[in-house]
């Protein structure tokens, strides 16, 4: 097919430069400067998609943002990308296309045939649903993405990189039309940092396709004259292709630069598209105004468009989107799409105005230019199939709601509609402003600005091009003035427009029928989701008042875009439905994006592994090299365990696990978190913190503790030790360094200053070589010789000083395994050092290394509880059988006591933690079982507790598991029940939790 | 995104590198045990949550890592100013009982 309907006039393409480009799968050429939208109206394709439910074939109707039906699935392959409006694609060489709507084929559709779809879904269809079992949802579901053509992600990873700039700008200048342009120039001029963004390929906005002339030339060769202006700033920065699709808090905005999206699917080297996170001290709105469509029958035929539209494909792109065309206006603006038809030559049916006497100027020029002008009437119905055949026009009454004479059918291919003009206030939605309704443009403007910003042109409601173009001025001086720049006056003399004094429009929102809305054909108010007026009609009768309501319920404005079309129609026909006045009934907040944004740009390079940083110990490439798992602790990476040749997880486990227990293990502990904590007031304030005292904790001693939240459940653990006078090292748990730091800074700056002390982690500073086992002693002194190592001299929960392979280190006695252990901290850069004379030294022991499984199965082994693993922030020491570790006696009510007294806290069926032991020692129970009394009873059980750790024990011989079970301090000896997902129940005893060396006699092994 | 002033930095700084800590101005009672459970309740659990004027606290977390207080709208995000611990705020709702 060839271009039937490509114009000789120019525009802004290159008729020269031919593309070529696919849709569905056939070969189309465009010119160089079309979109895809262009492209395929100048080679007479109007038909794009079929409709969400009820299948209806549909065309192009807009020419940018607006456009509800023309969605595409661009490129194949890893690239893909699903969704992108025809009118916002830059046409390239080898450009690949397809519909997304449109199930099995655009041309021939299964469900309009048979046609039960849409009937099974009127008005409120989700919501009816969902008061269906969830069940049968998942199967709408299914049918409903696929039905309603939503595109197809890529699975493969994306191949394209994306990047994050942050800015900081004095001035956003947001839309590059004539306003916009003019503001950002006189801003510039007085100094200001501006930014300028557009999300069209060129800037000029309404201009690129005006036939005004601006001080007697072309309007686009003053917008090229002003972009060259702008681009000699040294203090602008000028983003076309670039959507600011986010307006946030304290003049935040998200701007997304689409880089090498016009070149081609993939970017060939750099990044493809660009987020920019810009702080702006003021920003301008310049985004223009959306033409508002006619909702009148069959409104949705492919060939019914927006005037604006039609216009924009004449002029911008040299494409007449018919043969012989209707015009229906509200408004003089629309006759400028009859004169720039005239001019294609094609046929013009007739002007149909609604207005009973228009005799406005460019009224009067269309009629000198012999077209027809049918006043007072409307084009209530559009008939034909895949493309308009017909234009049904009838007489109106003088308001618009009444239809009083015979109606006429007028032959055409194309229905140029405008209903008058809608701000595009989105943006200024988006910082809580609340739209106001104007009866004098009889749209919604931007409410009262919240934030630093202003509204100007047609985004404002002015719509004359001289005032655009003054108020563009006076803000960008102003903005400029307010940001310390300029005297807040316009400097650039204001240009010579040429344009029409307009009448007065008519608010038309609703074309009346012959029958009744809810008989009449469906007249369209939002095509993407196929929202008609009769559906609003509808959702009023079931009860519905309130505009957010009846948004959801219709889903009107849900689609990808956002209602900008219809959305006032909506409000109005709701507004008529209720009784009362749009004003009263209000609109719909717009939220952010404005347009869809791509997952690609909001990550950025925060993907793969800059995802998250992640930490590695100074040990780290020996574990590495010794072939380790590993296992993510917070950002950690610590080895999970040790595989050797031909060695299953569980094998691994098991050898690690007895080895410590029958000679020596070694683990490495450095990134247990390690807080500096000196002052004369630290034991005092360590002391309010944890459950027990360390006021009388000398020097060289160390003492395990647990800390509470307020409400008295555990937070935190791990050992404290007394380093000097006024000094003590706190140990936490890897994942709650941070928060407990936070924590401590927390009571001393808020509620205790008085108190002098001071935090440092030291978390990164040293490196903790855990040697645990009988033969841990024998390992050290090999290295040691400086510090007494005599089970007397140096004793369980003493530190000591001393030198370890010729290294300053410091040495706990302190033991989570419940074996003999020595805890070696060196600096750091003296880590990997000092673990490899360890593992020379324990060489005669088979000195073991292993990982945190190991570490995991010997602390359960011995009842050792794992904060966030065994508790959840709703365990007290008591429930974790730990009251040994309550100071009851201490002076200071400590964080958390006074709950550990609430009635809650001290009922008799709190989950509490016990041992389990499967009564088939070879099952292992799933960690987060559940736990019941008796597993005959009917779902869904009474559940008493859960599985909080499990493990196969190889030195028990048997599966060994930790549990919280209501009241099971009190239920030793009981059996219970885990019921599984797979319908097996395991049964298992309550055990003390303590299963190995209940006494605690091991860690004295002389 | 909030922009929020540091009174320590002395900078604005962007949010991502605070925390947001809950209502500022909670006293700790000085004699929990001398506390009924219900009182005792309503210090550790109730919070006011205005719509519009609300004192609250923050941690410069990546920053200095100083608490801080800030006054801030709830309904437009704005905050009115930010301040020390220590210090009372200058901003008050109206009818608040200072
Ligand atoms: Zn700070």
């Amino acid at each position: 097919m060839s271009q039937i309907n490509r114009l000789n006039s120019k525009g802004r393409i290159d008729c020269d430069s031919p593309i070529n480009f696919t849709y569905n799968g056939r070969q189309m050429q465009g010119v160089a400067g079309d979109t895809l939208a262009s492209a395929l109206l100048a080679n007479g394709v109007n038909l794009v998609g079929r409709s969400f439910k009820y299948s209806r074939p549909r065309g192009i109707v807009g020419h940018g943002a607006e456009e509800p039906n023309a969605i595409m699935q661009i490129g194949s392959g890893a690239a893909t990308v699903p969704n992108l409006k025809a009118t916002q694609v830059e046409l390239y060489e080898g450009l690949e296309s397809a519909s997304v709507n449109g199930w099995p084929s655009v041309n021939f559709d299964l469900m309009s045939i048979t046609g039960w779809f849409g009937r099974m879904m009127p008005p409120g269809f989700y919501y009816k649903t969902f008061m269906y079992p969830a069940k049968l949802w998942m199967t709408y579901e299914h049918f409903i993405r696929k039905a309603a053509g939503l595109g197809s992600a890529p699975v493969q990873d994306d191949p394209d990189h994306y990047d994050k700039l942050n800015q900081h700008c004095d001035l956003l200048v947001v839309g590059a039309g004539p306003a916009g342009l003019v503001a950002a120039r006189e801003a510039a001029r007085a100094g200001a940092r501006v930014i300028i963004a557009d999300e069209q390929n060129e800037f000029g906005g309404s201009l690129l396709a005006s036939t005004n002339s601006i001080d007697g030339q072309p309007a686009t060769s003053w917008v090229d004259e002003l972009v060259a202006e702008l681009n000699g700033f040294s203090n602008v920065q000028t983003l076309p292709r670039s959507t600011v699709f986010g307006y946030y808090d304290h003049n935040f905005l998200g701007i997304l630069q689409r880089r090498t999206d016009h070149l081609g699917i993939s970017a060939a080297s750099g990044s493809r598209q660009r987020l920019h996170r810009v702080r702006a001290k003021r920003v301008i709105l310049a985004t223009g105004a959306f033409e508002r469509p006619l909702v009148f029958a069959h409104n949705d035929i492919p060939g019914v468009m927006q005037a604006s539209s039609v216009s924009t494909y004449i002029n911008r792109y040299a494409v007449a989107p018919g043969q012989r065309m209707v015009l229906f206006t509200t408004n003089d603006n629309a006759y400028q799409t009859a004169i720039d038809w005239h001019r294609t030559g094609r046929a013009l049916v007739a002007v149909v105005d609604s207005r009973p006497a228009p005799n406005g100027q460019i009224v009067q020029e269309v009629k000198d230019l012999g077209i027809l002008v049918i006043a007072g009437s409307a084009v209530i119905e559009a008939q034909g199939g895949k493309r308009v055949k017909r234009a049904l026009i009838a007489p109106l009454n003088a308001d618009g709601t009444e239809i009083t004479g015979a109606v006429q059918k007028l032959v055409c291919d194309l229905i140029a509609c405008s209903g008058g003009w809608s701000p595009a206030i989105h943006l200024s939605s988006h910082t809580g402003a609340k739209p106001v309704w104007d009866q004098a443009i009889i749209g919604f403007k931007p409410g009262k600005s919240v934030q630093q910003e202003r509204s100007v042109g047609a985004c404002g409601g002015t719509y004359s091009l001289a005032d655009c173009i003054a108020e563009g001025a006076s803000a960008g001086a102003e903005a400029a003035k307010l940001v310390g720049c300029g005297d807040g006056a316009v400097h650039f003399p204001m240009p010579q427009v040429e344009e029409y004094s307009e009448q007065p429009p008519q608010a038309l929102f609703l074309v009346p029928h012959t029958k009744a809305t809810s008989r009449a054909p469906s007249q369209f108010v939002d095509m993407q989701l196929d929202v008609s007026a009769s559906g609003i009609e509808l959702a009023v009768r079931e009860g519905f008042k309130s505009v957010e309501h009846i948004k959801r319920y219709t889903a009107m404005g849900f689609g990808t875009d956002q209602g900008k079309l219809g959305n006032i129609n909506g409000m109005a026909i709701l507004a008529n439905a209720l009784g009362q006045s749009i004003e009263q009934t209000g609109t719909t907040i717009f939220r952010p994006s404005y347009s869809p944004t791509t997952f690609g740009a909001i990550a950025g390079a925060d993907v793969a592994g800059l995802f998250d940083p992640e930490r590695y110990t100074a040990v780290h490439r020996w574990h590495q090299q010794q072939g380790a798992e590993f296992e993510d602790v917070g950002q950690w990476k610590r080895p999970w365990y040790f595989p050797q040749s031909g060695e299953s997880m569980q094998d691994a486990v098991n050898r690690e696990c007895l080895a410590v227990r029958n000679s020596v293990g070694i683990l490495d502990a450095s990134t247990l978190g390690k807080i500096d904590i000196q002052g004369p007031d630290a034991a005092e304030f360590i002391t309010r913190i944890y459950t027990n005292s360390y006021l009388k904790l000398a020097p060289g001693k160390c003492r395990y503790g647990v800390m509470l939240k307020e409400d008295g459940m555990i937070f935190d653990d791990g050992v404290c030790a007394c380093l000097g006078d006024n000094h003590y090292l706190m140990f936490t748990t890897t994942g709650g360094a941070a928060g407990v730091l936070a924590w401590l800074e927390l009571w001393q700056q808020t509620e205790w200053p008085d108190l002098r002390v001071y935090f440092t982690s030291v978390t990164d500073h040293w490196t903790t070589a855990t040697i645990t086992g009988p033969n841990a002693r024998k390992v050290l002194a090999q290295v040691c010789d400086d510090i007494d190592l005599d089970q007397d001299a140096f004793q369980f929960m003493d530190w000591r000083d001393g030198t370890v392979a010729g290294v300053q280190a410091r040495v706990f006695r302190i033991s989570f395994t419940g074996e003999l252990s020595y805890e070696i901290n060196v600096p750091a850069q003296y880590g990997r050092y000092l673990w490899e004379a360890l593992i020379a030294a324990g060489e005669e022991f088979d000195i073991t290394p292993y990982g945190t499984e190991t570490m995991h199965v010997l602390r359960a082994e011995k009842g050792f509880i794992i904060v966030g693993q065994d508790t959840d922030g709703s365990m007290t020491p008591a429930d974790m059988n730990m009251d040994w570790v309550v100071g009851k006696n201490k002076s200071f009510s400590f964080i958390g006591k006074r709950s550990l007294q609430r009635s809650d806290s001290v009922r008799a069926d709190r989950k509490q933690l016990v041992g389990l032991k499967t009564l088939d020692g070879t099952q292992v129970l799933p960690e987060g079982a559940q736990v019941v009394f008796d597993p005959q009873q009917a779902i869904p059980m009474s559940m008493q507790g859960h599985v909080t750790s499990s493990y196969y024990s190889a030195n028990m011989g048997h599966s060994i598991a930790l549990a919280v079970v209501k009241g099971g301090h009190s239920r030793l000896g009981q059996t219970v029940h885990c019921p599984l997902a797979d319908g097996r129940t395991i049964a298992a005893e309550i055990v003390s939790s303590v299963f190995y060396d209940p006494k605690g006699e091991r860690q004295n092994v002389q | 995104m909030l922009l929020i002033h540091c009174p320590h930095c002395r900078e604005d700084r962007e949010e991502e590198e605070y925390s947001y800590s809950g209502e500022a101005h909670i006293v700790r009672p000085l004699e929990p045990e001398a506390l009924s459970d219900e009182d005792w309740g309503d210090y550790l659990f109730f919070r006011k949550n205005p719509r519009g004027i609300h004192h609250e606290m923050w941690y410069h977390a990546v920053g200095c890592r100083r608490y801080f207080y800030a006054t801030r709208n709830t309904l437009s995000y704005e905050i009115l100013e930010t301040y020390k611990v220590g210090e009372q705020p200058q901003v008050r709702a109206q009818g608040a009982v200072q």
